[in-house]
């Protein structure tokens, strides 16, 4: 019996997202009183054996470079015959993109229960229960698994990854048939340099308020002062001011960074529903009214073009730059 | 070209959330209901596009719901499609809706299903993958853009700071978002025309639904804004450093 975590990754190294899925499976393990596995599909530079410090005791590798590339369908079959092999009674992912793409095909194979988008650890005091966000973060539900194999997948920045005084995780090779993929991937574009958004803990986002694309030049500086990414209201990615996989809220990509920095965005419902559960969140914007200041923890009311410059100045003082 | 085209009842973006009943029900009391709007601003206007193109096309919608989703299938159906299935059963659970809606893509042969990335209630992103895998057909999740030549679709999809392209051989199942097209309003003679297209409603399968809701929440309220002077932004540097301890 063991709780299987999947290590995601790219680029040769392993996602930030998974070591929080690998601590909090390893959390979980300790609950259940049985051991935490990860799975790796793949090659990466990464040594595995350290895993052991985020609490694997082991990890299945399928050293197969084919499957760097995510092909949902032959993972699923590889990670269903580990779980079977294994006796895995817990599978954790990432409800990152790979996350998103994987564990609804291995809930609907093993026909085990999946919650998606877990936010905390189970409660196992009456069954097994996982809380999640729904309605785009303006709620949670606690939702019971009540399959005997049991699937989570993990909010990014839920989980604190924490770093223990485990040993080496034993690496095992695995050994799977790898299907040839039905996917062909004929490219890959990659927005170089930049943070991405749904692993960054910093998040600087532009609304309306900025006037048009060619005033990003401050919310860029001041986001790459502080490592953050760039976001955006609807109506700018709309208007093509910035590209629409910067455009967050309810209809657009959901986040939880530490800090959310909102620049020149009202607050409207749809716009909060993706940002509320940001763990600090700061407003600037010239209206006093704006509603983003009910949902705020800090806020500046004035004009952002004042405003902005002068904490990119502060920012550098703080960091040392000049 | 036969495509069926996935659409959840959810409600409106501004709705009130709240619950009743020891936390157990939302609160469905003047809420007004909308189509999902992934599934119906880019899953269903993509497939109009691919019939504009090809009227030989065929479009299904199908839906899990009870009888109060009809008004939103007969909206879908405005917009356009063919036909529509609603499988008569009420459920929050996606693999029930998941195996549910794989019984109707059993028997139609479709040659590409279409889903929105998430339902803007239960964000549970997960019926396109428990469908394809119950299909055992390939998937294609969280697509910016989908173009189809033959048999063939090139489909560009998200992923961790950047985008990729793929292609794949039909028949396939793709979660889609924005990008892969705009929102469309109905005109007049969709809204007639719908009233006249066929809405089947067939009873659920035997499925063994393998979550439950336990109880509902919602977010503690947040202390209230902390307020900085603009002509003082260091201020806020430093609260956000010492205090706050974020940067
Ligand atoms: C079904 C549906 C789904 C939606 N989904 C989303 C979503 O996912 N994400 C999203 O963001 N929106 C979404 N919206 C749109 C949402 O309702 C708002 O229209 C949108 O968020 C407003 O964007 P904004 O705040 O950038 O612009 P505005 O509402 O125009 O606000 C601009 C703000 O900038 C301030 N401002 C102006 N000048 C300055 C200045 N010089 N300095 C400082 N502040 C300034 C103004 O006071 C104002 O508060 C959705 C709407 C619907 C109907």
């Amino acid at each position: 019996m063991s709780v299987l975590v999947f290590i995601d990754h790219a680029d040769g190294q392993i996602k930030k997202s998974s070591l929080e899925a690998l601590c909090y499976g390893a959390k979980i393990a300790e609950q259940l009183n049985i051991a935490a596995e990860g799975i790796l599909l793949g090659t990466v530079s990464d040594n595995l054996a350290d895993l052991g410090k985020y609490g694997a005791k082991k990890v299945h590798q399928v050293s197969n470079d084919s499957l760097n590339q995510l092909d949902s369908q032959s993972y699923t079959k590889i990670i269903a015959e580990a779980v079977h092999a294994s006796g895995a009674k817990v599978i954790i992912f990432s409800n990152n993109i790979s996350g998103k793409a994987i564990a609804p095909r291995l809930s609907a194979r093993l026909k085990a229960g999946l919650v998606s988008g877990a936010i905390a650890l189970p409660d196992t005091a009456n069954g097994f229960n996982v809380k999640k966000t729904v309605f785009s973060g303006k709620a949670f539900a606690n939702i019971a698994l009540n399959t005997d194999v049991k699937i989570i997948s993990l909010n990014p920045n839920s989980y604190k990854v924490s770093a223990g005084s485990g040993g080496a995780a034993e690496v095992v090779a695995l050994n799977a048939v790898v299907d040839a993929p039905k996917i062909k991937v004929a490219g890959v574009t990659k927005t170089s340099g930049e943070v991405p958004l749904t692993e960054a803990e910093i998040v600087v986002s532009g609304g309306r308020g900025l006037k048009g694309p060619e005033n990003w030049g401050m919310i860029e500086e001041l986001a790459k002062l502080l490592h953050a990414a760039t976001a955006c209201s609807r109506p700018v990615a709309d208007a093509h001011w910035r590209p629409h996989n910067e455009h967050v809220g309810q209809t657009g990509i959901a986040i939880a960074p530490n800090l959310y920095i909102a620049i020149g965005i009202s607050g409207a419902i749809q716009h909060l529903a993706g940002v509320n559960r940001s763990k600090v969140i700061v407003v600037i914007n010239k209206d006093p009214e704006a509603p983003f200041f009910k949902a705020a923890d800090y806020g500046i009311v004035g004009d952002a073009f004042e405003v902005v410059p002068k904490l990119i100045d502060a920012v550098k003082k703080l960091k040392g730059v000049v | 070209m036969k495509i069926l085209i996935c659409i959840s009842k959810t409600p409106d973006t501004t709705a009130k959330i709240a619950f009743r009943d020891n936390n157990t029900k939302f609160v469905a009391d003047g809420v007004q209901w909308i189509i999902n709007p992934y599934d119906e601003w880019y899953a269903l206007v993509r497939a109009i596009e691919l019939k504009e193109k090809d009227p030989s096309t065929i479009l299904h919608l199908v839906t899990v719901g009870i009888a109060d989703a009809d008004p939103i299938i007969r909206k879908a159906l405005a917009l356009g499609g063919d036909e529509a299935i609603r499988i008569n059963a009420d459920s929050q659970d996606s693999f029930y809706i998941a195996a549910q809606i794989a019984e109707i893509a059993k028997q139609g042969a479709y040659d590409l299903i279409f889903t929105g990335k998430e339902t803007i209630d239960y964000n549970g992103s997960s019926v396109g993958g428990m469908l394809a895998e119950l299909l055992d057909l390939p998937y294609i999740s969280l697509a910016t853009k989908f173009e189809l030549n033959n048999l063939t679709a090139t489909v560009t999809r998200q992923i961790e700071g950047g985008e990729e392209t793929d292609e794949v051989n039909l028949p396939v199942v793709v979660s889609c978002q924005k990008g892969v097209a705009e929102q469309r309003i109905p005109n007049m003679k969709g809204i007639m025309s719908a009233r006249t297209k066929p809405l089947k409603t067939v009873e659920p399968a035997a499925i063994e639904p393998l979550t439950s809701v336990v109880s509902f929440e919602l977010p503690p309220a947040k202390a209230g804004v902390k307020l900085v002077s603009p002509d003082n932004p260091e201020e806020l540097i430093q609260l956000l450093h010492e205090e706050a301890k974020v940067i």
